[in-house]
């Protein structure tokens, strides 16, 4: 039998926290920034002005086409060199690793979203545009208060979902050597040899609110289908 | 009030309207009619610019609908419409419903517009559902609401596009019931519709369309009594016997 040390875990909880919190951190805000930014790529793409449709379409199928591995490497070495461009300097402008996080996982997720919210969109019948065009809705409130809400409304439990996997995600943040929340549990269990102990427990932090949220999931769909059902 | 004016619509090759005029004059009710595919939702919505169209004019109150620099939203917010399928908001009470155009497009205090459209509820014979959501109601009280929330934004006049036709055959009655009231009300009125009591009743002009072409534009009792062309007349006889 090995010889397992648990002790070693609450000792290292504190590090573990600020790198869990990172983790969340990054998937709040690559989950809000994708949401608003995937909501405009979808709008983009469903656009009648071509140009913008194949821009954004290009861009989306860019990002889903590559690993997101990847875009955080690419992200992470290329902006330095784009900034550097921008402002004239001679050496890469370095942007370090929380902010190559933010940036990476926002446009990734963007991407993603934006298929969700483009799906939720055509979802929405088509008489629902033209009664609020009838009403003197211009084409963006018609958006914000007529097609948009019922969109989002289906495409919870699904952007939901793809959350979860942000989530998990954020743990290839290691290729930055970013102290995202799997970073920290590596890093202190390679510095105290206690590698089982600290993947294990990681594991089931993982577990545990990656399963919590997709109950939440499952309820709300429920409830939603229930409500589909209703009316 | 309404003039269209040699319209013509393709959609590529497919012509969908073809030199259509006619005219509806203020305090009038045209009721247009014809076979399935003949091109009356087309032609309704080109009033409202819902539907663009390639050649003629469209003028509402004297606006042209078709000019580039035309003010479309404003221009819609002043014409009231009524779809088949109703198309309230599901995602808001009914109250909501009545009041967010008015809040949102005309300005209006949310008080003001919340009081407008308890009135509008109450003659639609409604205010009981008041805080109902739309997917709670009947199809019947469906359309007596999306009624209610286009005249909330007090429109000029009024586009029905099959309002009964979605319905089953006991709720129609309460829907034309609103509808004559608003026409004896001298509301200006354009309706497509197959209810043939409802033109017999309130309307001043029958008009007949055929494969995207205006066959007739009359006075209703002629209309009624001796349809000029042989097409009118077999789908008179198709459908009063119906
Ligand atoms: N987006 C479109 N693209 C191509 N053809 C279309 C389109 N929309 C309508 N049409 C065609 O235009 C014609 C007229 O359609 P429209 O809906 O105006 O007819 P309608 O008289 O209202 O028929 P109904 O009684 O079935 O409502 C139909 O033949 C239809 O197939
Ligand atoms: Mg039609």
């Amino acid at each position: 039998m090995m010889n397992l040390d648990y002790s070693v875990l609450l000792r290292a909880l504190p590090y573990l926290g600020e790198g869990l919190l990172f983790s969340l951190q990054i998937t709040l805000v690559a989950m809000a920034g994708g949401i608003v930014f995937g909501t405009l790529l979808a709008l983009a793409r469903l656009s009648r002005y071509k140009k913008l449709a194949t821009v954004a379409a290009g861009y989306v199928n860019l990002m889903r086409s590559i690993p997101l591995i990847l875009a955080i490497f690419w992200i992470f070495f290329l902006i330095p060199e784009i900034v550097a461009w921008l402002i004239g300097a001679d050496h890469p402008v370095q942007i370090g690793t929380t902010r190559t996080a933010f940036i990476a996982f926002t446009l990734f997720e963007a991407a993603y979203f934006c298929e969700v919210i483009r799906a939720g969109i055509l979802a929405v019948p088509r008489g629902q545009e033209g009664a609020g065009q009838a009403l003197g809705f211009t084409y963006a409130q018609n958006m914000r208060y007529v097609v948009l809400p019922q969109a989002f409304r289906a495409m919870i439990p699904v952007l939901l979902t793809q959350t979860i996997i942000l989530f998990q995600d954020t743990s290839l943040l290691y290729v930055i050597s970013a102290t995202d929340f799997l970073g920290a549990a590596s890093k202190v269990a390679q510095r105290d040899g206690r590698l089982v102990e600290f993947y294990t427990f990681a594991a089931l932090v993982y577990f545990a609110i990656c399963f919590t949220l997709s109950k939440v999931v499952k309820r709300y769909q429920a409830r939603l289908n229930k409500n589909v059902a209703h009316a | 009030m309404i003039k269209i004016d040699n319209v013509s619509k393709h959609y590529g090759p497919f012509q969908v309207l073809k030199n259509c005029s006619t005219e509806v004059k203020k305090g009038e009710v045209v009721v247009v009619c014809g076979p399935s595919g003949s091109g009356k939702s087309t032609l309704i919505k080109c009033v409202n610019a819902l539907e663009p169209f390639q050649q003629g004019s469209i003028t509402v109150s004297g606006v042209s609908v078709g000019d580039k620099k035309t003010n479309l939203p404003k221009l819609r917010a002043q014409v009231g419409m009524v779809f088949q399928h109703f198309e309230l908001f599901p995602h808001m009470s009914l109250t909501e419903n009545l009041a967010i155009a008015q809040i949102k497009v005309l300005g209006r205090r949310r008080e003001e517009a919340m009081d407008k459209g308890m009135k509008l509820l109450e003659r639609v014979g409604l205010k009981a559902h008041a805080h109902k959501y739309p997917g709670q109601l009947s199809g019947g009280q469906q359309q007596r609401v999306a009624i209610a929330r286009a005249l909330a934004m007090d429109p000029i006049c009024m586009l029905f596009d099959e309002p009964t036709s979605a319905l089953d055959p006991e709720m129609i009655n309460e829907v034309l019931d609103v509808m004559v009231e608003l026409a004896q009300e001298g509301m200006t009125m354009m309706c497509v519709t197959h209810e043939m009591g409802f033109a017999k009743k309130v309307a001043n002009r029958v008009i007949f369309m055929d494969q995207g072409e205006i066959i007739e534009d009359r006075e209703k009792h002629a209309f009624f009594e001796t349809p000029a062309s042989d097409r009118a007349q077999q789908f008179l006889s198709k459908i009063l016997t119906h």
